[in-house]
């Protein structure tokens, strides 16, 4: 790419990320309406299921807690699951630090409360891959990629709540979201490293897959982290 | 169901701000403040440490199948994995992946 002129690279960075962040509507459309749909058979009013979708805005944890909540489980236990559940993006949170840690207050509040799994994955492969780039870049580049996901998410619930019928099954719909994060993961698979990260956070995830409610997988991504720093210390050592 | 109706506002408000917090913490406690270079390092293998691991349980034992391994949803995650790597774009890996889904559980199905 072209070094840009001093003026356009915030609005360009956030275009950017509008372009780098179509391709989830993909997923945002069938699970938003999923969820409407779901959330209106468990028993919710419709500003109890929009409040969730738009309060929490988190598919995996909304899905959770209505599951449990269908069961009539203590909501103690409703609320340990679905945080739980979401505690992966403390990780996402302490890794943006270094990106945009230097960014004002309410930036990094409107970044965090859009942090999830796709604008969070989207955006640090981009800011790897670009170190040049300036914070405000980086935060335009974010919300740029939350745009096109982050407002379907909301209609499609409410789709959902209002049309209220099943999405067939020969759609795969649940394959759609593994995919997805295939997809985003192996392209930062640059390094002997990362590949020793990744194969131990399978390995790891699969063999606690029976621990309640990701905690398995909170186990497995540090393994993974703690795999990925010691590899590369070694391959480090032993160039010099 | 039968929780009260302020009940399931108090569930719903204590996620929404839970969440939050999760996301916030570290971001917006730490700021600009330097972080020990051992943190850096490991925080740099954060996407490859938690997307595989959220991923192979449910390409191993598909919810949709009741558990039981699928080879067409096997093969779509290969031909994902292996397109996103060789081009270096998940937009690739997405389209090919999803093609290669419909087309195995077609082929499966009309076996």
């Amino acid at each position: 790419m072209t070094t840009s002129t001093v003026k356009a690279p915030a609005k360009s960075a956030y275009w950017a990320g509008v372009r780098d962040g179509s391709p989830f509507i993909l997923m945002a459309v069938p699970f938003a309406t999923l969820f409407g749909v779901v959330a209106t058979d468990a028993g919710l009013t419709v500003a109890q299921a929009m409040g969730f979708t738009v309060l929490v805005i988190a598919g995996a944890a909304q899905f959770a807690a209505v599951q449990m909540m269908m069961e009539d489980a203590g909501i103690a236990f409703v609320l340990l699951a679905a945080l739980a559940v979401n505690l992966r993006m403390a990780m996402y949170s302490a890794s943006l630090v270094p990106y945009l840690g230097a960014a004002p207050l309410w930036k990094r509040a409107l970044v965090a409360y859009l942090n999830f799994d796709q604008t969070y994955i989207t955006s640090v492969a981009r800011y790897e891959a670009r170190p040049e780039m300036s914070v405000q870049d980086r935060v335009s580049y974010f919300l740029g990629v939350a745009t096109p996901i982050t407002p379907l998410w909301f209609i499609m619930t409410l789709v959902g709540i209002m049309v209220g019928s099943a999405i067939p099954e020969a759609w795969a719909l649940d394959f759609i979201v593994p995919i997805m994060f295939l997809a985003m993961v192996s392209p930062m698979l640059k390094s002997l490293a990362h590949v020793a990260a990744a194969a131990v956070s399978m390995i790891v995830a699969l063999a606690l897959v029976g621990l309640p409610s990701g905690t398995g997988l909170l186990i497995a991504a540090g393994a993974a982290m703690v795999t990925g720093a010691l590899v590369e210390t070694w391959i480090e050592r032993r160039k010099a | 169901m039968t929780y009260s109706t302020f009940e399931i506002w108090l569930i719903i408000a204590i996620l929404g701000v839970g969440t939050f917090l999760i996301r916030f913490s570290f971001l917006g406690l730490i700021g600009d403040r330097p972080m020990p270079p051992i943190v850096l390092k490991l925080l740099r293998f954060t996407p490859v440490a938690v997307l595989p691991g959220m991923v192979a349980p449910l390409v191993l034992w598909p919810a949709a199948t009741g558990g039981v391994p699928d080879p067409a949803r096997m093969i779509a995650a290969i031909v994902t994995v292996a397109v996103g790597i060789r081009t270096r774009s998940a937009i690739w890996g997405i389209g090919a992946g999803i093609g290669t889904l419909y087309l195995a559980l077609w082929v499966f199905a009309i076996r």
